[in-house]
């Protein structure tokens, strides 16, 4: 025969709570609970150090000090147009990848996520192989239009599309197959041909998924280093966007390389939680 | 649209999906509501699926006011796109992003309408199903009767030529239900185009249909109005469904020999061979001795072996030669003192079995 426990304490904050939300003990058993608080402080504590080592009296001028102003704005808008050209051409492969059917797609699928795991600095260096002046693709654009793409503000936005792009299409793909095809049947009972119903139905139906996607898209794109030093280089108000500026401010100004890491830090922070209601509600991946 | 040849919507197909099979052949005449009775897996919804282009049939041709909508044997497929059907779904599927005006106007929209023109004409359908009131909620803001009416509506704005409902009022809770019927009923006679419906629920089928087809593993097994099919059910799911006894026999003059053992007096009408007989479950009175004396030319002796209430009736289930499903008064079961395990005796009178061929079920 099993005896009652003895009667632990129940506060009556603690009875009102479970009260209201029902459900029993959530007291954290200490095998959980420190694991979870070693894993909270390794990712707090860092971020806390940049807070401590600021130069906070001095942050004004170890700002204005560097080409700071000048990475920022390189960093926000090869971000934002890296998420651009990636919704554009992302979301239909997504689409392709999710809802035709060909030979060679498990392959193409591989493909493409093949950037996520791949080191940055690799990307850049097939980047530079293919588009660069002696490339395979690059020799063309440079014997035939002039072009040059290594080293300049496109070759920026292309290393971050390399490397972001696949973040959106996995989360989309993933959302589309996910999706009931049924509101899909129904469109076409309808009259909605293929690309009516992509437009009004499947689109409309995985728009929080498609926002989680470019958000991480845009901030995977905003923290490229990897490819874009190995493809574009470093040059300042051209090539050298914020992570790149903080990682040679470190070498010979380690007060400007705080002050821009604490810059980043921040507008990250501030799109994350400006997006966070609106998109990221369900979590990031499906 | 031209009509050469037969308008209305002909079936004649098979599709196969994995290990199942569904072969049908059907006729709906404009104005015409065809009910589809089956239980769950017959394949009743495959169907709406093949005459929607959903699911591409594999053999035979479905062919609608006479042009041709997919002919397995020459290739002939006209995508759901261009198919001019209305498709109400069991669970609706109304686009939870749209609200039920631009839910009402989408297939307008879709079929090649300005967005004025759509709205207008979503509108002209709010009114008539009473849901102007209703036209800025979201689906998700909507009752089962209203979300029902929405996707009515939105079949019936995109001027189909032919309706199809997957089980209109299963998703109804059964107060709704009734209403919803009766409300269904209405526009269905409104309706100018073949309609088929699919359903599980007799009733539905009775009240909705101007004809009926039971369809059991893919095949249909009778085919009548619904008085016909109530009266004389053609397999023993149709006969629970409506609730009657069915029993199979053989008969020689004025008596039955059943295939599952026992016999019956039918009035002698110089049947032989296979019949079927339906009897009612109140037609069959019960008594704790054998009768003495009685005007009613069956008798056999059965055992009780369980009851259940149904509204003002005890459904008595019965074991024995043959074993019958009898309904009786609550007075009754308690001067019988009927419980599991009573023995009884049960009596019909012969004319009140209704004995018919197989044939006379399902008219070929």
């Amino acid at each position: 025969m099993v005896t009652p426990a003895a009667p632990s304490h129940l506060t009556a904050r603690e009875r009102a709570r479970r009260a209201a939300r029902g459900g029993a003990s959530r007291s954290v058993p200490a095998p959980l609970l420190v694991p979870a608080l070693i894993a909270v402080g390794f990712l707090v504590l860092p971020l806390a150090g940049l807070l401590i080592r600021a130069p906070w009296s001095s942050l004004g001028a170890a700002l204005s000090g560097s080409d700071a102003t000048q990475a920022l704005v390189l960093s926000l808008w090869t971000a934002s147009a890296t998420t651009v050209i990636s919704l554009v051409i992302g979301v239909p492969l997504a689409w392709v990848l999710a809802r035709s059917s060909f030979p060679g797609q498990r392959l193409l699928r591989a493909l493409v996520t093949l950037p996520l795991v791949l080191p940055p600095v690799v990307g850049g260096v097939a980047l530079l192989l293919a588009f660069g002046r002696t490339g395979f693709v690059g020799r063309y654009l440079d014997s035939w239009f002039g072009l040059t793409i290594p080293f300049t503000s496109i070759a920026v936005v292309m290393a971050e599309t390399f490397v972001a792009m696949p973040f959106l299409i996995i989360t989309v793909e993933g959302a589309l197959r996910s999706a009931d095809q049924g509101f899909e049947e129904a469109a076409a009972t309808l009259g909605a041909k293929r690309m009516t119903v992509f437009r009004r139905v499947t689109v409309p139906m995985v728009a929080p998924s498609l926002g989680a996607g470019a958000v991480l898209c845009w901030a995977r794109a905003l923290g490229e280093f990897g490819a874009t030093i190995t493809f574009a280089g470093s040059f300042p108000g051209q090539t050298e966007t914020m992570p790149i500026a903080v990682y040679y401010a470190l070498e010979n100004d380690p007060d400007a390389a705080i002050a821009l890491s604490l810059v980043l830090l921040i507008v990250s922070v501030v799109v994350l939680v400006s997006l966070r209601g609106r998109w990221l509600r369900g979590g990031i991946a499906p | 649209m031209t009509h050469e040849g037969s308008d209305g919507l002909i079936v004649n197909a098979e599709v196969r999906r994995g290990g199942f099979m569904l072969a049908v052949s059907l006729a709906a005449a404009p104005g015409q509501v065809v009910a589809m009775l089956g239980p769950n897996g017959a394949g009743k919804s495959t169907l709406l699926s093949a005459v929607a282009g959903l699911t591409p049939i594999s053999a035979g041709r479905i062919t609608l006011a006479g042009q041709v909508m997919d002919d397995a044997s020459t290739g002939a497929f006209v995508e759901s796109a261009g198919r001019p059907v209305g498709f109400v779904f069991q669970n609706y599927r109304l686009f939870p992003h749209l609200n039920v005006a631009d839910n009402v106007a989408f297939s307008p929209r879709a079929r090649g309408m300005g967005r004025q023109a759509a709205t207008s004409a979503a509108g002209h359908w709010l009114d008539r199903l009473g849901l102007t009131d209703l036209a800025d909620r979201k689906p998700g803001q909507l009752s089962g009767g209203q979300a029902q009416r929405v996707a009515l509506a939105r079949a019936l704005a995109g001027q189909p030529a032919l309706l199809l409902l997957d089980e209109p009022l299963s998703a109804l809770d059964a107060g709704t239900r009734l209403d919803v019927r009766t409300e269904l009923k209405r526009h269905l006679a409104e309706f100018a185009g073949p309609c088929l419906l699919v359903t599980h629920d007799p009733l539905e089928a009775l009240v909705l249909a101007d004809r009926l087809l039971v369809l059991e593993d893919g095949r249909i097994v009778q085919e009548g109005t619904p008085a016909d099919v109530a009266r004389r059910p053609g397999t023993e799911y149709v006969a629970k469904l409506v609730g009657l006894n069915l029993y199979a026999g053989r008969a020689d003059g004025p008596g039955v020999t059943l295939t599952g053992g026992g016999s019956l007096v039918i009035p002698d009408r110089g049947q032989h061979g296979d019949v079927l007989v339906a009897v009612r479950p109140s037609a069959v009175v019960v008594s704790s001795q054998r009768p003495l004396a009685s005007s009613a030319r069956n008798a056999w002796p059965a055992r009780v072996v369980g009851l259940t209430l149904l509204a003002d009736r005890v459904r008595l289930f019965l074991q024995g030669q043959p074993s019958a499903l009898v309904d009786v008064t609550p007075a009754a079961v308690a001067e019988l003192s009927l419980g599991p395990g009573s023995q009884v005796w049960l009596t019909v009178k012969a004319t009140d079995l209704e004995v018919y061929t197989h044939a006379d079920s399902t008219p070929v």
